[in-house]
C-alpha cells in the first residue's frame, strides 16, 4: 500500500517546544486522524506538510514529492483547510473565490456552486461578517471545489455545530469513495471525526505515541477500574496512566490480554474511547508529580 | 437488510456488522447471489471506518458466507441449503453449550432440562 504522505524522522526545536523524531505515513485511499492534546505538535506537523515550516531534521514527502523550500507544484493536489481564517476579511466570499479559482487548473465551478448551496453560504456576504462556522464551511467548500487528491484539515470541526459535523462525515466518506483520494485531519476532540477515521496517529508533547489502524489502537488498550488496594508497583507498570481517588482507581492498561491475566475478575473492564486513551497517555508522564 | 450499530454496547463495531449480516444470510433474508453494498458505501452509510467494514467482510468471507470478486464487489455465497443448515446447526450447538454450562452452575441435571424443554414445547403448542 502506498502512502500519500510520508513523514520520516522529523524533528524541530523551538524555544519552549520540541518535536522529536516523528515518523508516520498517511495511507492512500483512507482517512487518517492526527490526534493529541493542545501543544502535541499537530499543527506544526501539518504546517510542515504544507511547506510553511521547515523541519530541522528528517524529510517529508507528499504524493511522491520530497518537500524542499522550492517545491510548490504539488499544492494544486492538496485541499487545505485551516483552523485559522486564511482569506481576506474585507471582501465577499464570491470575490475571494474569483481570486483563488484561477490558481487551480482543475477548478470546478459547478462543484463550487453545489457546495455553497449545500452549506447555505451566501456568496455576497463579506468574510469578516461570517461566523467561525461559516468561514470553516467556506474553507471546506473551496478545498473540495478543485478536486484535490489529498485533503488536509487542521482542526476542521472547530466552530462547527453538531449537525454540520455529521454531514461532514458523509462528505469525507464520499470523497474517499474512489480509493484514490486521502484525508489527513487533526483534532483534539476525538468524538466525532474519529468515527470515520481508518488510521490514527497520536502525538503527545512533540513525541509520536502510536500510529496504527483505529481498530488496532482501540483493541490494544483496556480501561481498568478497581479498588486502590490493588495498585502496587507491578500493577502500575502495566498501566499507561492512573487516576486515583478516595473511592478507587481507573487506569489504562497497555496490553489487553496481560491486564486480564493480571486482574482476573477483581476489577471492572471497559473498552476505552480514543479520548480516554489520549487522557491517560498524556497524564501518564505526570503520575508521580 | 438492516444493520443497526450501537456505539455503546461494548461489542466491537466490526463484530456487530458480522453478526447482523450473518443472521440475515442464515435466516434466508439475503438469498445466495445477492450483492452486498460495496465496502466504502457501507462505511459511508454507517459513518464508520472503511477498514472496520473491510474487516467485517473478510470475516464473513472466511466463514464462507460471502464471496468477493475483485472489481465486482461482494455477494452472498451460493452455498447450498445443506451448508446453511450446517451453519445454523453449529450456531444452535453453541447456544446449547451455553445452556448446559448454565445448568451446571445452578446446578440442574440434563434430565430436568430435557423435561423443561418438553414442557415449554407443549406450552408453545397449546398457544
Amino acid at each position: 500500500m502506498s502512502n500519500a504522505i510520508e513523514v520520516t524522522g522529523v524533528s524541530k526545536t523551538y524555544k519552549n517546544y520540541k518535536l522529536s523524531d516523528v515518523t508516520f505515513g498517511v495511507p492512500k485511499g483512507y482517512i487518517t486522524g492526527l490526534i493529541g492534546p493542545n501543544g502535541a505538535g499537530k499543527s506544526t506537523i501539518i504546517k510542515m506538510i504544507m511547506g510553511m515550516v521547515q523541519p530541522d531534521k528528517g524529510s517529508i514527502s507528499v504524493l511522491g514529492n520530497v518537500l524542499s523550500p522550492h517545491s510548490g507544484d504539488y499544492k494544486e493536489e492538496i485541499g487545505y483547510v485551516s483552523d485559522e481564517n486564511i482569506f481576506y476579511d474585507c471582501i465577499t466570499m464570491g470575490r475571494m473565490k474569483q481570486i483563488i479559482a484561477p490558481f487551480y487548473s482543475r477548478w470546478d465551478e459547478d462543484a463550487y456552486t453545489k457546495y455553497m448551496t449545500l452549506f447555505e453560504l451566501p456568496e455576497r456576504k463579506k468574510i469578516k461578517d461570517c461566523s467561525k462556522g461559516m468561514k470553516m464551511k467556506f474553507s471546506i467548500a473551496m478545498a473540495l471545489s478543485y478536486h484535490p487528491s489529498l485533503l488536509i484539515m487542521d482542526e476542521p470541526t472547530a466552530g462547527l455545530d453538531p449537525v454540520f459535523r455529521r454531514e461532514l462525515l458523509d462528505l469525507l466518506s464520499e470523497y474517499i469513495m474512489d480509493e484514490e483520494k486521502s484525508i489527513l485531519f487533526s483534532t483534539h476532540l476525538t468524538t466525532d471525526l474519529d468515527r470515520v477515521a481508518d488510521y490514527i496517529t497520536f502525538l503527545n508533547k512533540g513525541n509520536l505515541v502510536l500510529s496504527d489502524t483505529k481498530d488496532d489502537v482501540l483493541e490494544r488498550y483496556l480501561l481498568v477500574k478497581g479498588a486502590s488496594s490493588l495498585l502496587d508497583a507491578d500493577v502500575r507498570k502495566e498501566l499507561v496512566g492512573v487516576r486515583e481517588t478516595a473511592v478507587g482507581f481507573e487506569g489504562l492498561a497497555r496490553e489487553r490480554k496481560k491486564a486480564m491475566e493480571l486482574f482476573g475478575d477483581r476489577v471492572l473492564y471497559q473498552q476505552p474511547t480514543l479520548e480516554e486513551i489520549m487522557y491517560f497517555t498524556s497524564k501518564g508522564g505526570n503520575q508521580h508529580a | 437488510m438492516n444493520i443497526l450499530l450501537s456505539q455503546s454496547s461494548g461489542e466491537s463495531i466490526y463484530l456487530q456488522i458480522v453478526r447482523q449480516i450473518r443472521a440475515s444470510i442464515l435466516q434466508g433474508e439475503l438469498a445466495p447471489g445477492t450483492p452486498l453494498p460495496s465496502i466504502r458505501q457501507l462505511a459511508k452509510d454507517l459513518q464508520i471506518s472503511v477498514i472496520t467494514t473491510k474487516r467485517a467482510y473478510n470475516e464473513l468471507e472466511q466463514e464462507g458466507l460471502i464471496d468477493s470478486v475483485v472489481g465486482k464487489g461482494s455477494f452472498v455465497s451460493g452455498g447450498s441449503q445443506e451448508f446453511i443448515r450446517e451453519q445454523r446447526l453449529k450456531m444452535l450447538e453453541d447456544k446449547i453449550r451455553e445452556v448446559l454450562e448454565e445448568c451446571r452452575s445452578i446446578p440442574l441435571s440434563t434430565e430436568e432440562l430435557v423435561e423443561w424443554i418438553k414442557l415449554l414445547e407443549k406450552e408453545g403448542d397449546s398457544k
